[in-house]
């Protein structure tokens, strides 16, 4: 993506800038676009300084390279640099700029079944945003996700495991002293989706509560829009968000998986859920919402 | 009830002499036995525990108040939702107050809601309960496991409100023996209904039809879930065979099951009105009070019924014939969410973390000026409105007094109507003698005695009232310069009041 400026420009209008030297106002100018890179609220169509220098990146290869370096000293990856997502950067992997389990939710450094529930919150928030491969790779496709559909979904998925291990004649209860080898379905589909609390709110260790925090957390990323209140809240997605999920988390989570020595079946052939994976996440937008409306 | 049992000794008789039918197959019925009788543990821990809550609690039957909320959060739930939190209480605290009706109404709610807490366990983060019990494995090793269940769960309702549903363990519990198939029990329990009417024993047939009523309540929540995963995925559900058959055989059942309960209904109806024994009447009214509320979530489950083949083909349309597009990459659900699951979690959680380290994006750390912080520490707190906005002064405008009578007319008519149980009068001889008190009184006289031609019987019962207005034709035309009809006789009929209260309590 960093190197799309090199298609929108053309040599001999850059030739002159490209070997002027480097000033110190360059260098101020290209260390603001990084700044408004971390403002990911930030609409570069909103702001007409923020435009300019998003313009000037894409016809000034030296000025592009010169913010390129300014981000990667400080840590962050440059995703995308486009009118619709602005200068996309994202945090390297130990910046300051990375956000820490521990931080985002302080039960999860104790609890591994806390960790794990929220790690699954995020990961199935992206996968019902974009719910087929297509969906992904589409630039213009805007997600839409509700709190009560992300549940629902995962929920079911939980339940045609438990179906399918109870079909086998497996008895699914976990063994006692070893909770590292619970099945990681059962952890979601043991915890309770709602809970009455004192003051109205959601309950922050439901499974409800706790993608209702990932959403308002991508939210404050700037990867979601809330849209409505319906279904426990409603968000669409962003440029940004599709972005960062199809080339940094993605590909991260499915580097692991395969050291892990499970090898995801591509499209076409049998899958472990046959013709579930792309149809299972079409109705997004109203997933949650009863039966009948 | 989640401590888990000690580990270090074995019990001898297991280790010594011939072992008693090894492997999961052998063992798969004592689990299953151990299992519900671990959903009975929560309700006998109550009574245990009841002793350590501050106050005198002893003389509650916290069992009996926990079966009490199963059976209503069971019978309030809904097909879309489920039964609502406060009117549970609301419900339970008869039955509470009966068990010690001299404490204070406070308490009692204190222990409805304690009851309803513990059932759901409020305490743990799961909100469930956890049992271990032991199994032999293929190798003959023996194996702890932990059994997971709830009895009441907390589910979202329309606008973030929570509602309350009774899980399959705890109907289990509830009722007994619920593990077969639905259909087949119904049949049972209606059949045996219909006997039980036919032969005049209202007793046990309204206990069964109370289980044929859970059933049906059962079989909504089982094909509702079935229509929710329906509607989520088309292709995961099979559309070719197994769902159309399904809701064939549901819309047999429903027509079967109406034409059933309505010929039920007509029995039961009948032994209302001709029994004389009040007792057995009282039973039968309630009979169809029951029936009827089977007819209801009869009639609730075909309407969802009829809407689930409109829905398949609307989203057959929308999902299956959409213009493919070429294009790899990858697929979130199929590539990652799907093959995670099934792992132990120990594993799942390096990939969802892997995820969440890349996937949330960035977040600019916070610098703190020592010279901010002292500010930010000194400024006085904002003075927080508790109270919003004042109320305007409402500006009331009486309303014009457009009666058609005062309040004097009707005293002194109600006077004039007021006759002696044992003299009843004629309308004219009435209207006479209002029309010399008040040329207007006339016409509320008149009013009066025609609504007494139908006196409200069942509201005066009710209400306890000891003395009714009656009118009655007689044949006698009415003879009145301003009025035309017949001359009614107008008289006071006396009620047995305390005998209609005996009836009624």
């Amino acid at each position: 993506m960093t190197e799309q400026h090199v298609e929108w420009s053309e040599p001999d209008a850059v030739a002159a800038p490209a070997n002027a030297p480097v000033t110190p106002a360059d260098a101020a100018d290209a260390a603001r676009l990084v700044a408004f890179g971390l403002q990911p609220k930030l609409q570069p169509a909103r702001d007409q300084e923020y435009a300019e220098l998003l313009r000037r990146y894409r016809e000034d290869p030296a000025f592009a390279r010169l913010a390129d370096a300014v981000a990667a000293g400080l840590g962050l990856v440059v995703l995308e640099v486009s009118p619709r997502a602005g200068m996309a950067v994202t945090a390297a992997e130990d910046s300051v700029f990375a956000v820490r389990m521990g931080d985002y939710a302080r039960r999860t450094s104790a609890d591994s079944a806390d960790r794990f529930l929220h790690g699954l919150a995020h990961l199935a928030v992206a996968a019902m945003a974009f719910p087929r491969p297509e969906d992904l790779a589409d630039d213009g496709y805007i997600g839409r996700v509700s709190v009560n559909g992300v549940d629902a979904f995962v929920r079911q998925a939980c339940r045609r495991l438990e179906e399918r291990a109870e079909e086998q004649g497996e008895n699914t209860d976990p063994a006692t002293e070893a909770p590292g080898l619970e099945a990681a379905w059962r952890i979601w589909a043991r915890r309770s989706s709602t809970g009455a609390t004192k003051d109205a709110r959601r309950l922050s260790g439901s499974t409800t509560g706790i993608i209702g925090k990932a959403v308002a957390f991508l939210t404050d990323s700037g990867f979601l829009q809330r849209t409505g209140d319906d279904s426990g809240g409603t968000y669409r997605t962003t440029a940004r968000y599709q972005l960062q999920v199809r080339d940094m988390a993605g590909s991260a989570a499915m580097a692991e998986l395969l050291e892990l020595g499970v090898v995801p079946v591509t499209d076409g052939t049998p899958t472990l859920l046959p013709a579930e994976h792309t149809d299972d996440l079409e109705l997004v937008a109203d997933a949650g919402l009863p039966f009948h409306s | 009830m989640t401590s888990p049992a000690s580990t270090d000794s074995v019990p001898p008789q297991l280790s010594a002499g011939p072992r008693p039918a090894p492997g999961p197959a052998a063992d798969e019925g004592l689990a299953r036995r151990l299992r519900a009788l671990a959903c009975t543990a929560p309700l006998h821990d109550l009574d245990v525990r009841k002793a350590n809550l501050a106050g005198e609690y002893t003389v509650y039957g916290m069992a009996e108040v926990a079966l009490a909320a199963i059976d209503l959060v069971t019978l309030n739930m809904d097909f879309d939702t489920g039964a609502d939190h406060d009117q549970i209480v609301a419900r339970l605290i008869p039955r509470i107050a009966a068990q010690a009706p001299q404490r204070p109404v406070a308490e009692h709610e204190r222990v409805a809601r304690w009851v309803l807490e513990n059932l759901i366990n409020v305490g743990s983060v799961d909100r469930g309960f956890r049992a271990v019990y032991g199994t032999f494995a293929p190798d003959g090793s023996y194996v702890r496991r932990d059994y997971d269940f709830k009895l009441i769960e907390e589910v979202p309702g329309y606008g973030g409100t929570v509602y309350l549903r009774t899980t399959d363990e705890a109907v289990n519990v509830l009722v007994g023996a619920l593990d077969t198939d639905v259909t087949s029990a119904q049949i049972a329990a209606e059949v045996k209904l219909e006997v039980l009417i036919s032969r005049g024993r209202l007793a046990d047939a309204q206990l069964a039809a109370e289980q044929a009523r859970y059933r049906t309540v059962q079989y909504s929540e089982t094909l509702r879930r079935a229509l929710d995963a329906t509607r989520r995925n088309v292709r995961a559900v099979d559309w070719l065979q197994a769902v159309p058959d399904m809701i064939a055989e549901a819309l047999d059942h429903v027509a079967d099951r109406y034409r059933h309960e309505n010929a039920i209904l007509t029995n039961i109806r009948k032994a209302r009105d001709e029994s004389e024994d009040p007792e057995q009447k009282r039973r039968a009214a309630e009979l169809v009070d029951i029936v009827k509320d089977c007819i209801r979530r009869h009639t609730q489950l075909q309407s969802r019924l009829l809407e689930a083949g409109p829905l398949f083909r609307a989203e057959q349309d929308r999902q299956a014939f959409a213009t493919p597009m070429t294009t790899s990459g990858i697929d979130l659900y199929g590539h990652l969410v799907a093959p995670v699951l099934p792992l132990p979690v120990a594993q799942a959680r390096r990939v969802t973390d892997a995820f969440f380290a890349r996937g949330t994006g960035l977040r600019t750390p916070v610098a703190v000026r020592v010279g901010d912080l002292v500010e930010l520490l000194l400024t006085p707190p904002l003075e927080r409105e508790h109270l919003g906005a004042e109320m305007p002064e409402p500006d009331l405008i009486a309303t014009p007094d457009d009666s058609r009578f005062s309040e004097e007319q009707l005293a002194s008519a109600m006077e004039l109507l007021d006759l002696p149980a044992d003299a009843p009068r004629r309308l004219s001889g009435l209207l006479a003698e209002a029309r010399r008190r008040d040329p207007e009184l006339p016409y509320l006289v008149a009013l009066l005695a025609v609504h007494a031609a139908s006196p409200p019987v069942g509201t005066a019962y009710r209400q306890g009232e000891e003395k009714l207005l009656f009118a009655v034709d007689d044949g006698v035309e009415l003879d009145d310069p301003e009025f035309g009809g017949a001359d009614l006789i107008v008289g006071m009929a006396l009620l047995d009041a305390a005998g209609m209260a005996a009836d009624r309590s």
